[in-house]
């Protein structure tokens, strides 16, 4: 079973790759390469899989799953400035992808362990844009 | 491994009428969608692709290029237009959101590698609201 939780964020940021020449990033950010950066209402859809435990009929406390991005996600990034103020967006461009994965590594750790795992990580950019991360498989070594 | 899905929307009409069956076999099963002269809605579609993260450009796909295929392979051609006098496929079959979404996913898996000539990233499904209640999902792999 799935359980999901919604939180939203509204931060700046621009994408840029140092790595790359000014016209190699404008062709491939487009206007997002813009170099003052810009802002979205990011929105962010937390999905953890697990099975109802028999006493409490819940996979997981929703007030404990909000303590959590509250304090993992929405403290840090709301009202920032993704690029200089949000490690490690300084050396990793945030994109959408970027952005999913850097909250999946955050929440992970906190649900190794407990009845519920990490399922997905869902990132709207916009309403026209939305990624998914559902984390690297395991290393077989 | 990444999805990344983005939406679209357009316009169109259409009519539910299948040649199978009489006018009141027709009538009764489609209700409203059956009436004459045909009715429209504003489609969302979804195109969701997978694939793993280019470490360069910290994206799994160019949603630009994406962009770029969705209005001319599905967009150009549907966007306010009557699918039934207008798209070839829907002079044989019923312009249903199930037969359209395979319509749309099928012509979008047909090009797919003339814009995306790597192993990744690959399509994975297309998604089409007919209205907000009423939602279609097909997989690129059950499209021949």
């Amino acid at each position: 079973m799935l359980i999901t939780r919604k939180i939203e964020f509204s931060a700046s940021h621009v994408c840029r790759n140092p790595r790359l020449s000014e016209e190699e990033n404008r062709n491939l950010y487009g206007g997002a390469a813009n170099p003052h950066g810009h802002g979205h209402n990011y929105v962010v859809e937390v999905s953890l899989e697990g099975m109802p435990d028999a006493v409490t009929g819940m996979v997981l406390d929703l007030k404990e799953l909000k303590a959590i991005l509250n304090r993992e996600i929405v403290e840090p990034y709301d009202h920032r400035f993704l690029n200089r103020e949000v490690p490690p967006f300084d050396s990793v461009v945030p994109t959408t992808e970027n952005i999913a994965r850097e909250i999946w590594r955050r929440l992970d750790p906190h649900f190794s362990n407990g009845a519920a795992r990490l399922h997905a990580v869902r990132v709207y950019e916009t309403a026209d844009l939305y990624v998914d991360y559902f984390g690297e498989p395991p290393c077989s070594a | 491994m990444f999805r990344v899905t983005r939406r679209y929307e357009f316009a169109a009409s259409h009519r539910l009428d299948s040649p199978a069956l009489s006018e009141e076999q027709n009538r009764d099963l489609y209700g409203k969608c059956n009436h004459p002269h045909g009715h429209g809605h504003n489609y969302v579609i979804e195109v969701s692709v997978r694939g793993p993260l280019d470490e360069i450009s910290g994206r799994a796909v160019d949603t630009a290029r994406l962009d770029e295929l969705v209005a001319r392979e599905v967009l150009g051609h549907f966007h306010q237009r009557n699918l039934n006098a207008e798209i070839a496929a829907f002079s044989v079959r019923v312009p249903t959101s199930e037969n359209l979404a395979a319509e749309v996913c099928g012509r979008l898996k047909a090009a797919w590698h003339g814009e995306f000539p790597g192993k990744w990233p690959q399509l994975e499904r297309v998604r089409i609201a007919e209205t907000a209640r009423n939602i279609f999902e097909i997989g690129a792999d059950e499209i021949e």
